[in-house]
């Protein structure tokens, strides 16, 4: 095995726990820690990219990492743990599978995405680019997240995560996004998420509880 | 040679202690005073005086079980490398041949205690099946991570390669560690899957398959539990801190000082392995499938990651 | 056309010859049991351990052809014997002997069929297997086939006067039929234009890579339908505990292993470049057979259908080795190639001596307790003491527990899979890998089957009081059981002489070879590059050792006294043989588990029943997923031709009359 320098094995073992996370989310029941678990993502994502920063020498990736911190690591957990105790939703406990299938769902489905990375990955010209798949693997498992629930709020965290998914591969692939892009996102972001705490009360107010189910009983009858 | 009978004696000797030493953690942790850490030793010698009470019914299986159980645990101690990696006896038996041998006394056990024919037996019987079944392939995918990395399946070989490499973070080992713990807590009927120290029989997953043996059967089952929990941390140390171990090109004096190494090794997992403990709760029988479940995952988990970056 | 000279083969056509006559000697006095049974399967054991002995000799041997001068007018009946073929001659004659030694002391009178008659069929079925294995040609292979289902289905029909036989022996016969059509087809493609159904023109056809996927697939099909892949494993459960215990060790034993000689012989010799991504159809159903049939044997209560469903899973696991080997063929990894053909072709072996002690121990019991049902047996350690000690060996093996023959063939299959993730393709290197984990949670499986058919059936206490009349098994079924067994240790602690014959057998089929190691007799050791080796016999000597010295010393320092009271009640006071598990309480776990799997249906009392009543019933879900529908689908077809049945005979004469001007147009 080549020697990989220290800083690359940094940033692999940074994906990993990535990796890791994802699946904790997917896995997770309670809302609180579902928070808890973005808020690390960010902290991780914050150290990758200073990393990433130290090592290129690019100076607006310490921008971005300033911004990841700032957005991801303390303003998204706040505004969310906020929302939480407003709206009173701390469990949910009825996903549309049992654990065990939604975790074998996810074991395929990072299967599919490492699969798909290998020939991407050799045709990138980054030193990360092996983390693309864990990118894409990260990505797909918050989307899996977002199906498999029924409240609201974890829908929304699965959102946030998959966020954070694209985050790093953008990362990983091309060493960040132009900074434009980047604010544009974040802005985007944190619009998404005020506008959806206000949904959120609204929903409460229609059917009151945040259960997504109450939905389909607003399809026509035929 | 020399390697091969030290470790013997060491892991015969210290596996009492090991118990009693995480019993003394969990005390401290609890806040209460513990026995003496000498207590196990005290409890197989007095077994070994008393007179055997067996049923009835039981047949000879009864009888031989414990000497088998017994045989195959020391059998596997010898072939961990806990101390050194020249080995002979692990030519005749690498790691999935030792998974093998923990199976073989999985399987006399879960016998035995289904010849008295009593309603504990059996459910103990099967209680212990249903948790080795998923318990042993996460344990074999771990292996497997850890003989990619190496390309080999010896274990003395993985420990050497492991050992020699430069300071690498393998975050697929990072995976398999955490599922290697908690296989390590599933199989050797530890919080959360079992409580060794319960005298419920209706909670009961190993203790159960023990509740008809008495003294010398009794305490050869003891000492191989211990034994059992010793060589599993041992075969943790062999692949995720195989660090101080004595490799084949290394003289005597390593061996002896892979010794007060070991006895650290050792006091740190006890210490862990207690405040796990004491911080999960038992989870209820049929979450335990779900608990082994989210192991074998990871270990999975660590395979790929291992594919897919290399590390 | 050869002279038959003095050569392993024509030994080998003159003991299949001697079988045929045993088989119709049978006829002179079909009712004396003691003639069929003291005289005339003993002599076929006898045969079949000359066979074993012949094909084990001459393994290492040139291919050998011979041409007998019956069959078609321009296809006379070729037989070709090489190293594969050989190989499952010994297979065949070393299991059969064993079988039919049990067998000449377990027939009664008074069970259907006459003793002559079964002698008949039991021979022919044999005879039938053996030229199976010789057959060069597509016609003698069809014949033989044919031979080997009919006569099965008449064994398995023994007791036809109970209506639950009847159907599952039709059953049987009915996807017997389906995969020969399969395979009829199969050869249909493989002779590739030249309309010669010699193996050798086979062999020599060029095929389109298109065609020869199609015949691949179509082999599958076939052979995979006598060998029990799901979704084509239906008739498996059904037939075997139908049949008298013999016919059902001799069915799961042998006759399943035909199947995997002929899908070795059609993907490596018939179709000369397998192209490498076919192997994974067998991989992937083999992978799923295995973990369905353990699951399934989990659950079961009657001790043969567990046998069954075990044998289900056991094919499962060759059929996986054999996708591996496929693929490793396929991107030319020659050394993993060998690897995996050796670990599959010693579980080949394996599981042929251990199933057929399973059933053989099982048709033991049968006969001791007319018992089939786990819930009415236990305790028959006691009692039986020869049948129970002498299964237990076979129950360790099937577990894969070292150091018997079950771990060898699992741990070298696990070796090949170990280094799977070399293949350099994209998403099957991740893919085969995970493919190990299944095979792991296969074997940890089957060690829970094995733990439950063995606990249940003769150890705890026996759950009815007729089971105290239980007498042990005969001379003759002893000496069965212990040939079986002895096989089983001898294959688990002499490894290195096995590797030595598969090695040979390995190079002659694909061209692919182990590299050679030099170890000593007792290590084996498949790859030497990359450190991994095994030794049963130290390892098994090291415990041995272990366990005497410390009985010597617990004797020696302390003491040996034992005294017997009644097992531990928790203060109950009342505990009875009826509050063991019994099958279903053993196997609740996997049910649970594996609910998806399972079409339960269940009945609980309620609290206010007077009569309290449980049932479930687990019931195959690929029964009601893919049968059920196709049944009203073969009907509605059937139904639409059923206007060809006219009744009146000048129909049918006008129907004689088109077909010959049709044939003279066509020949003309």
């Amino acid at each position: 095995m080549t020697r990989i320098p220290f800083d690359l094995q940094l940033l692999n073992l940074c994906a990993a726990l990535l990796l890791l996370l994802s699946f904790a989310m997917l896995a997770q029941r309670r809302i609180v820690v579902m928070v808890n678990l973005l808020a690390m993502q960010g902290v991780l994502l914050f150290a990758a990219t200073l990393l990433l920063a130290w090592r290129t020498g690019e100076h607006h990736l310490y921008l971005s990492a300033a911004l990841t911190l700032a957005l991801k690591v303390i303003f998204l957990p706040w505004i969310l743990h906020r929302l939480i105790r407003r709206l009173q939703v701390y469990w949910d406990t009825e996903p549309l599978l049992n654990i065990s299938g939604t975790m074998l769902v996810g074991l395929v489905v990072v299967v599919f995405a490492f699969g798909l990375a290998q020939p991407i990955a050799a045709l990138a010209s980054t030193a990360t680019r092996s983390s693309i798949g864990i990118a894409l693997a990260v990505v797909l498992l918050s989307f899996i997240t977002m199906i498999t629930r029924r409240k609201a709020m974890s829908q929304v965290i699965g959102f946030l995560s998959m966020e954070n998914g694209l985050f790093f591969g953008a990362m990983s692939a091309t060493y960040g996004m132009p900074m434009i892009v980047e604010f544009g996102v974040a802005l985007d972001v944190l619009v998404a998420v005020l506008v959806l705490g206000i949904f959120f009360f609204q929903i409460r107010e229609q059917f009151d509880s945040l259960d997504l189910h109450h939905f389909e009983s607003l399809k026509e009858d035929p | 040679m020399l390697t091969q009978a030290l470790e013997l004696v060491v892991a015969l000797t210290a596996a009492p202690l090991f118990l009693g030493w995480i019993n003394q953690c969990r005390a401290w942790l609890q806040n209460r005073t513990a026995p003496s850490v000498w207590l196990p030793y005290r409890g197989i010698r007095k077994l070994f005086f008393k007179d055997a009470v067996i049923a009835q019914n039981a047949s000879a299986l009864f009888r031989l079980a414990p000497y088998i159980v017994f045989g195959t645990m020391v059998v596997a101690a010898a072939i961990i490398p806990s101390m050194g990696t020249r080995l002979p006896l692990t030519t005749a038996a690498d790691a999935i041949a030792l998974v093998g041998l923990l199976a073989t006394a999985r399987v006399f056990m879960a016998l035995a205690a289904m010849d008295v024919g009593t309603a504990f037996g059996s459910l103990g019987a099967r209680r212990e099946m249903m948790v080795g079944f998923l318990a042993e392939p996460a344990l074999l995918m771990v292996i497997f991570v850890a003989s990619m990395i190496s390309s080999t399946t010896a274990l003395p070989a993985i420990t050497e390669h492991l050992a020699t490499q430069n300071l690498a973070l393998f975050p697929s080992l990072a995976f398999t560690a955490i599922a290697f713990t908690m296989v390590l807590l599933a199989e050797n009927a530890r919080i959360p899957i079992d409580n060794p120290a319960t005298h419920l029989e209706l909670t009961m997953i190993h203790e159960a398959t023990l509740l008809e043996y008495s003294a010398r059967h009794l305490a050869l089952m003891e000492w191989a539990s211990a034994l059992k929990l010793f060589n599993y941390a041992c075969i943790g140390f062999a692949m995720f801190v195989p660090w101080g171990v004595s490799t084949g090109t290394d003289g005597p004096a390593s061996l002896l000082a892979s010794i007060p190494l070991l006895a650290v090794k050792l006091a740190v997992a006890g210490a862990a392995l207690a405040i796990i403990e004491t911080v999960s709760a038992k989870l209820r029988v049929f979450r335990a499938p779900e608990f082994l479940a989210v192991a074998f995952l990871l270990a999975v988990l660590g395979l790929l990651v291992h594919l897919l970056l290399g590390a | 056309m050869k002279v038959l000279a003095i050569s392993p083969l024509s030994i080998c056509l003159t003991v299949l010859a001697l079988w045929c006559f045993i088989g119709l000697a049978g006829l002179l006095r079909p009712r004396s049991l003691k003639f069929v049974g003291r005289t005339l399967f003993p002599l076929g054991a006898l045969c079949g351990i000359a066979l074993a002995v012949i094909a084990a000799v001459s393994l290492a041997g040139a291919p050998e052809t011979a041409i007998l001068p019956i069959g078609l007018p321009d296809l006379p009946v070729h037989l070709r014997s090489d190293a594969l073929s050989r190989f499952f001659l010994f297979l065949l004659g070393a299991t059969s002997s064993g079988i039919s030694i049990f067998a000449a002391g377990y027939f009664r009178r008074g069970e259907g069929t006459l003793p002559g008659l079964l002698c008949l069929q039991y021979h022919l079925f044999l005879a039938s297997m053996g030229f199976v294995l010789l057959a060069d040609d597509a016609y003698a292979f069809m014949v033989a086939w044919e031979t080997m289902a009919l006569s099965s289905y008449f064994l398995v029909t023994a007791q036809h006067g109970i209506a639950e036989i009847r159907r599952a022996g039709f059953l049987y016969l009915l996807i017997a039929h389906v995969g020969a059509i399969s395979i009829l087809l199969a050869f249909g493609v493989m002779q590739g234009g030249s309309w010669q159904f010699t193996f050798d023109a086979m062999r020599g056809a060029q095929l389109a890579p298109q065609a020869a996927t199609v015949a691949f697939l179509l082999a599958l099909f076939g052979f995979g339908a006598k060998a029990g892949l799901v979704p084509l494993h239906v008739w498996l459960p059904e037939a075997h505990p139908a049949a008298p215990s013999p016919v059902s060790a001799l069915m799961s034993g042998v006759m399943l292993k035909t199947a995997v000689y002929a899908m070795l012989r059609v993907s490596f010799d018939l179709l000369g470049h397998a192209q490498w991504w076919w192997g994974l159809v067998p991989l992937g159903l083999g992978l799923f057979s295995a973990f369905y049939g353990v699951v399934f044997a989990a659950v079961q209560t009657d001790m043969k259908r567990l046998l069954a469903y075990s044998s289900i899973e056991n094919l499962g696991i060759i059929f996986t080795g054999l996708g591996l080997a496929i693929v490793f063929h396929g991107v030319g990894m020659p050394s993993l190639e060998a690897l995996a053909l050796i670990a599959l072709l010693y579980h080949t072996l394996n599981h042929a001596f251990i199933k057929s002690l399973l059933f053989l121990g099982t048709g033991a019991v049968l006969h001791s307790t007319g018992e089939r049902n786990l819930g009415r047996l236990g305790g028959l350690i006691h009692r039986m003491p020869w049948v129970a000690w002498l299964t237990l060996i076979g129950a360790l093996a099937m577990a894969g527990l070292p150091p018997l023959n079950g771990f060898v063939s699992e741990w070298l299959l696990l070796q090949a899979f170990l280094f799977a993730h070399e293949v350099p393709r994209s998403f099957v290197n991740m893919l085969l890998p995970m493919g190990a984990a299944l095979i792991a949670m296969a074997a940890a499986l089957a060690a829970y089957v094995m733990v439950k058919f063995f606990g249940v059936i003769f150890l705890g206490q026996p759950r009815e009081a007729g089971l105290a009349h239980a007498k042990d098994a005969g001379i003759l079924q002893r000496i069965g059981l212990g040939w079986l067994a002895l096989g089983c240790i001898a294959l688990g602690l002499l490894p290195t002489y096995v590797l030595r014959a598969l090695r040979i057998v390995c190079t002659q089929l694909s061209g692919a070879a182990l590299p050679n190691a030099n170890a000593p007799w007792w290590l084996l050791v498949p790859l030497p590059g990359r450190q991994a080796s095994y030794s049963a016999l130290v390892l098994f000597l090291a415990v041995a050792t272990v366990v005497l010295l410390t009985m010597l010393s617990v004797r020696l320092l302390y003491h040996r006294r034992v005294r017997r009271s009644a097992p531990w009640d928790c203060g109950f006071g009342r505990l009875d043989a009826r509050m063991q598990d019994s099958a279903e309480g053993f196997g609740q776990p996997i049910r649970h588990i594996f609910q998806a799997f399972f079409g339960v249906e269940r009945e609980l009392p309620s609290p206010f029943d007077r009569k309290p009543h449980y049932r479930v019933v687990v019931a195959d879900l690929i029964w009601r997923a893919v049968y059920a529908p196709l049944e009203p689908l073969v009907q509605s077809v059937a139904n639409a031709f059923a206007w060809l049945q006219q009744g009146r005979i000048a129909a049918y004469l006008l129907y004689s009359f088109v077909t010959l001007v049709v044939l003279l147009g066509l020949v003309l």
